[in-house]
């Protein structure tokens, strides 16, 4: 339910989402949100010295990027003065961030707060393995000739074994499966087909590419390198996607008898987006347009095996508190993870059976009609930075309902690690 | 003992008695007379019941010792006069380096000249490693070199190469530097400076020497070897007859470094011969055009925080990156961003020069310089500056474009070389706040900002522009709008005479030498062809109907040729990986003539734009000169030289130069005021 004072979505930009193709990717993290920062803050006549405070959501910041929202905000000019914290719920980063801003804005604590998130992936570390760190930390600690002979005598082609943490961290190591393996669960569980996930990735691609040639992604903001190059669309995208090129691809995760393909998965890319929320005496005071309200928001927790599902068990008691039906709700952003993670949740919600024992409802919720959910692509044609999509799905909801001038919509996403996150906006203009 | 004026001294718990200067009534340290004096009492006293050890301070916001007080230096009548003032600092800092206690000097900050020297007569020198504290011995740059003891004792401390390479170069150097080439002993943070300043007063450690190499290299038999390669290196940059100090300096080490009264004493000697010279006469009087420029900049305090920078070419993105260099926030807008993109390698390149490989200042910078197509920029901007090719069209509707979107107190600033403002103005519903500011190509190099207004111009536009200019570290010079304003008019006939000349069949190296003679930075051929000669060309088109100029034909065909300078690989030279071809040989029988024909047209118009007032008095006309062209700074500026070399001479000269080469060379009718 609403958590106080109202809060306006303000306004919003992001990065175009860069496609990881197996090198570091030209911007860091901090990069990446600062340039998505600068020309909403450049636009908006907004002094930054009136934020109450900056909230970044991120999995991975660099090494140089303890409390990358701090960090970021000082790269960004606004004065020290204003506080910086970086919150951290996986994939839905980005939306915690927002969330949170929300809750302070609602509950009078704060009024204007700049929320965002960002993930570079390309970026993640590749660690040494323990044994090489030990061996290392050795080899420093020796005093004499000898001693450090002996040591680099121990040395073992098993030490260089590299540890890549972007791996681990789509791993979950509770019930030891990767996200891949959860998705391939979630196939099974509701019968969905290779065919049914490629078709999902296709009409994901040629969505983006609607939406890109109708010029309807402006919160796209331009990234420029400093070899000369620019960057003003999401990279990922293939616009002559089809069947026969999605067939091809082999099962990634569980090879021989597995469906879940590269192709009808989200893409690793590197991306930030970032919305300006106010509380309404700071619209009115400072004369600054809107975007939409939040309404609500909602947390849940379930099966870490079955993590995809996450949106559905968020969604559902925010239809609830509301007693909305499928159609009162004009558009849909189910951030796409996995095509079969996406399909699993429209099943679960025409499931009466699902529904009575997993979401405590006591029939079916209903389809929710493809014409209406992720309009514009999603995670498999633009890339899940994960620590960003959140923000992403939740600005780009904000734009869609202006767009066709709808009244209501809900940004979800799956977490790793078995949750899913939920957000409720309102156009008040529609 | 706090009976001084500019000096204040407390003793502490161990006996050390820290000295902080504090000049009165001034913004920074200067080792001015009544400085010296009061020290040289303070020394005196302390000798009759010695402290454990003197550290000298500065109570200046992060800055030590500037150096001598140049304005003394003027009221110098001859090489007497010179040689007892210079004595007096002589007797203070031999007296400092008597004294039977350690003595530090702590330096925080920028420290030159005589602070320099003041710290060298010192036993030890202690300095903060932080930006700001910068050390040089930059004598040379005014027509002298060190006078109080500097010489001997840098080389003494450094050796003989090193401390050479600091004098003659007069380079600022930063804390860590001057500690690797041995100039001070130690460098630490800001936070330890006193606890190092008292650690050196309590151990009073035994100085380094030099190393060996550096020892053996001031030998008597060595050093005529280094000084006549020392000589070679000089003259490759500058020419004994014009700039007579740093060959003076040389002379001085090679003939005395052995003996150190001897050189101390010969010391006083040599900078007492050069003070008295035209060119130290001449470069000083530059210092003050530059302090006085500076001032100009210091009459209002107003600070633009946000710069909107349209058009990002080569002028847009340089002024651009410059601002972000600054500490600017600025947006650059340009009609895509494939320029865009090119513009920002481009400011990768400034920045890399500027900050070498200081990550962090070139991530600040990058984070500053915002690359905005969409022109976001233009709304929040408080001073927005047109940098779009040259079309008085185009840029009117650009600023009626503009206009609605800008703040209401906003500046507009043009960065027209040619364009008059009230040509543009006309366009705008506020004409006021319209403004010149004519930035020289390399933005990075050039010190000099024409601050162009017209008559529609508020004054407090004026002065805002001004401020801003002297905030990124620029020369402001206030310039009235007509057509080339002061410096391309005053360079423009001197450039086409240059061309006629190679039209004429003379060779371009000719020509350029006759100029480098003269004592300019660069040749007239050589500068046009780096400006690029498409550019020139339209300069001089623009100023060839008001002011009379005869556009040479061969200008206009090597532009149509596509021969466009450096810029292109060919112009009047052909260039190799960006430096002129030249021909050694090329000759010319009659130099004098060919520097006559090229200087009397630069001096006759300089005369004209101080007949129109184009700028505020003949001062800034030789500061404008100066500083937009590099005209040679030891003659002091155009019209300097003309008082100098006597204008009724060289007005006979300029009747000749009519009768032999027309009417060009029809004297300004201003030319008989001059020494007025």
């Amino acid at each position: 339910m609403s958590a106080g004072r109202k809060v306006y979505i303000v306004d919003g930009s992001r990065t175009p989402q860069l496609k990881s193709r197996g090198k570091i990717g030209p911007f860091s993290a901090g990069d990446l949100a600062v340039g998505a920062a600068r020309p909403l803050l450049s636009r908006l006549a907004l002094s930054p010295g009136l934020l109450d405070e900056v909230i970044l959501g991120c999995m991975m910041p660099g090494e140089r990027e303890a409390n990358i929202a701090r960090v970021v905000a000082l790269r960004l000019g606004i004065p020290q003065t204003v506080p910086a914290w970086t919150v951290q719920r996986n994939c839905a980063s980005g939306m915690q961030s927002i969330d949170s801003a929300y809750h302070n804005i609602a509950s009078g604590r704060a009024n204007l707060v700049l929320a965002g998130g960002v993930e570079a992936m390309s970026h993640a570390p590749v660690l040494y393995n323990p044994a090489m760190v030990n061996w290392l930390g050795e080899l420093m600690r020796a005093r004499s000739l000898t001693q450090r002979l002996q040591i680099v005598s121990k040395f073992r082609p098993g030490h260089l074994k590299p540890v890549i943490a972007l791996i681990f961290g789509l791993t979950d190591d509770i019930v030891g499966l990767n996200m891949g393996e959860t998705a391939e669960n979630i196939a099974t569980n509701f019968n969905i087909s290779r065919q049914q996930m490629d078709e999902f990735s296709v009409r994901s691609h040629q969505r983006l590419a609607r939406a890109l040639d109708a010029g309807d992604l402006e919160e796209i903001e331009v990234l420029y390198d400093a070899n000369g190059n620019f960057y003003d669309h999401d990279d990922g995208m293939r616009a002559d996607s089809s069947m026969e090129n999605l067939a091809k691809l082999r099962p990634a995760f569980d090879k021989k008898y597995g469906s879940v393909t590269a192709g009808n998965s989200a893409q690793i890319t590197d991306g930030a987006a970032w919305v300006l929320l106010a509380s309404e005496e700071a619209v009115a005071s400072h004369n600054l347009p809107v975007l939409a309200s939040i309404q609500d928001s909602q947390w849940a927790g379930l099966d870490p095996a079955v993590m995809g599902m996450g949106p559905v068990h968020a969604m559902t008691p925010i239809m609830q508190r509301h007693q909305f039906g499928i159609d009162d709700v004009d558009f849909w952003e189910i951030n796409e993870a996995f095509a079969t993670q996406v399909l699993g949740c429209l099943s679960a919600w025409q499931d009466d059976d699902y529904c009575r024992t997993h979401l405590n409802l006591t029939q079916a919720v209903g389809e929710i009609p493809q014409d209406r959910l992720n309009i514009d692509g999603g995670g498999i044609s633009l890339g899940h930075p994960v620590g960003a999509s959140g923000a992403r799905i939740v600005l780009h909801l904000a734009k869609i309902l202006n767009r066709k001038q709808a009244k209501r919509g809900i940004a979800s996403l799956c977490i790793g690690g078995g949750q899913g996150g939920a957000m409720l906006l309102e156009n008040e203009a529609a | 003992m706090s009976d001084y004026k500019h000096w204040i001294i407390a003793r502490d718990a161990e006996n050390i008695a820290w000295l902080h200067l504090d000049k009165a009534d001034s913004k920074v340290n200067l080792l001015a007379g009544e400085v010296i004096d009061e020290l040289s009492n303070i020394l005196d006293t302390l000798n009759s019941s010695p402290p454990q050890g003197i550290v000298i301070v500065s109570d200046k916001t992060d800055s030590f010792i500037f150096g001598a007080d140049i304005k003394e230096f003027t009221s110098l009548k001859d090489a007497q006069q010179a040689g007892q003032f210079l004595q007096r600092g002589h007797d203070l800092m031999n007296k400092l380096e008597a004294m039977s206690c350690p003595t530090v000097s702590m330096i925080h900050g920028i420290c030159l000249g005589g602070g320099t020297e003041l710290s060298l007569a010192c036993d030890y020198i202690v300095a903060s490693n932080e930006d700001v504290t910068k050390i040089g011995l930059p004598e040379i740059k005014l027509g002298i070199h060190p006078g109080y003891g500097g010489t001997q004792r840098s080389i003494a401390r450094c050796g003989p190469l090193p401390a050479m390479s600091i004098m003659l170069t007069g380079r600022m150097l930063a804390a860590r530097a001057a500690k690797k080439m041995g100039l001070i002993d130690e460098i630490t943070p800001l936070r330890q400076l006193k606890n190092a300043a008292v650690d050196y007063v309590m151990r009073a450690p035994k100085r380094k020497k030099p190393a060996l190499l550096h020892r053996l290299s001031n030998q008597s038999w060595l050093r005529p070897l280094v000084a006549k390669q020392l000589r070679k290196q000089v003259a490759g940059k500058a020419k004994s007859e014009h700039y007579p100090a740093p060959y003076a300096l040389i002379n001085l080490w090679k003939r005395c470094a052995g003996n150190k009264k001897q050189m101390l004493a010969e010391e006083i000697h040599s900078v007492a011969q050069l003070a008295i010279t035209p060119t130290a006469r001449n470069l000083v009087r530059v210092f003050f055009l530059q302090e006085t420029l500076k001032n100009l900049g210091k009459q209002l305090e107003y600070k633009a925080h946000n710069v909107h920078v349209i058009g990002g070419g080569i002028m847009g993105g340089d002024i651009a990156a410059w601002c972000a260099i600054q500490g600017y926030r600025v947006t650059v807008e340009d009609q895509s961003p494939e320029r865009l993109a090119v513009t920002y390698k481009r400011a990768q390149n400034s920045f890399k020069k500027k900050f070498k490989r200081n990550r962090r200042a070139i991530r600040d910078a990058n984070d500053r310089l915002i690359m905005d197509h969409r022109g976001h920029g233009i709304h929040t901007a408080d001073l927005v500056i047109e940098a779009i090719f040259e079309d008085a069209e185009v840029k009117r509707s650009l600023y009626q474009r503009i206009e609605p979107l800008m703040k209401a107190d906003a500046i507009l600033a043009t960065n027209t070389s040619s364009i008059m403002l009230e040509d543009l103005s006309s366009a705008l519903q506020q004409p006021g706040r319209l403004v010149g500011l004519h930035f020289f190509n390399p933005v990075a190099l050039m010190p000099l900002v024409e601050v162009i207004h017209g008559a529609q111009t508020d004054a407090a536009v004026i002065q805002k522009a001004l401020a801003f200019t002297r905030d990124i570290g620029k020369l402001p010079l206030p310039t009235r709008s007509s057509p080339g304003f002061l410096v391309n008019r005053i360079l423009m006939p001197y450039l086409l005479e240059a061309v006629i000349m190679v039209a004429e069949g003379i060779a371009p190296e000719a020509v350029d030498k006759a100029a480098t003679d003269f004592g300019m930075p660069m040749g007239p051929i050589e500068l046009a062809d780096t400006v690029g000669l498409d550019i020139c060309r339209n300069v001089a088109s623009i100023l060839s109907s008001t002011l009379g100029l005869a556009l040479p034909a061969s200008l206009g065909s090597m532009v149509d040729d596509g021969k466009l300078g450096k810029k292109s690989g060919q112009g009047f030279y052909r260039y190799n990986k960006g430096k002129a071809v030249k021909n050694k040989n090329a000759h010319y029988a009659n130099m004098q003539e060919l520097q006559d024909r090229l200087i009397f047209r630069l001096l006759n118009e300089a005369v004209a734009c101080w007949r129109e007032n184009i700028v505020e008095n003949d001062d800034q006309v030789d500061a404008g000169v100066i500083f937009g062209t590099g005209f040679a700074p030891f003659r002091g500026g155009p019209i300097r030289h003309i008082r100098s070399e006597g204008s009724e001479l060289l007005s006979t000269k300029l009747d000749q130069l009519e009768k032999n080469f027309g009417e060009r060379y029809r004297q300004d009718a201003a030319w008989n005021d001059i020494n007025s």
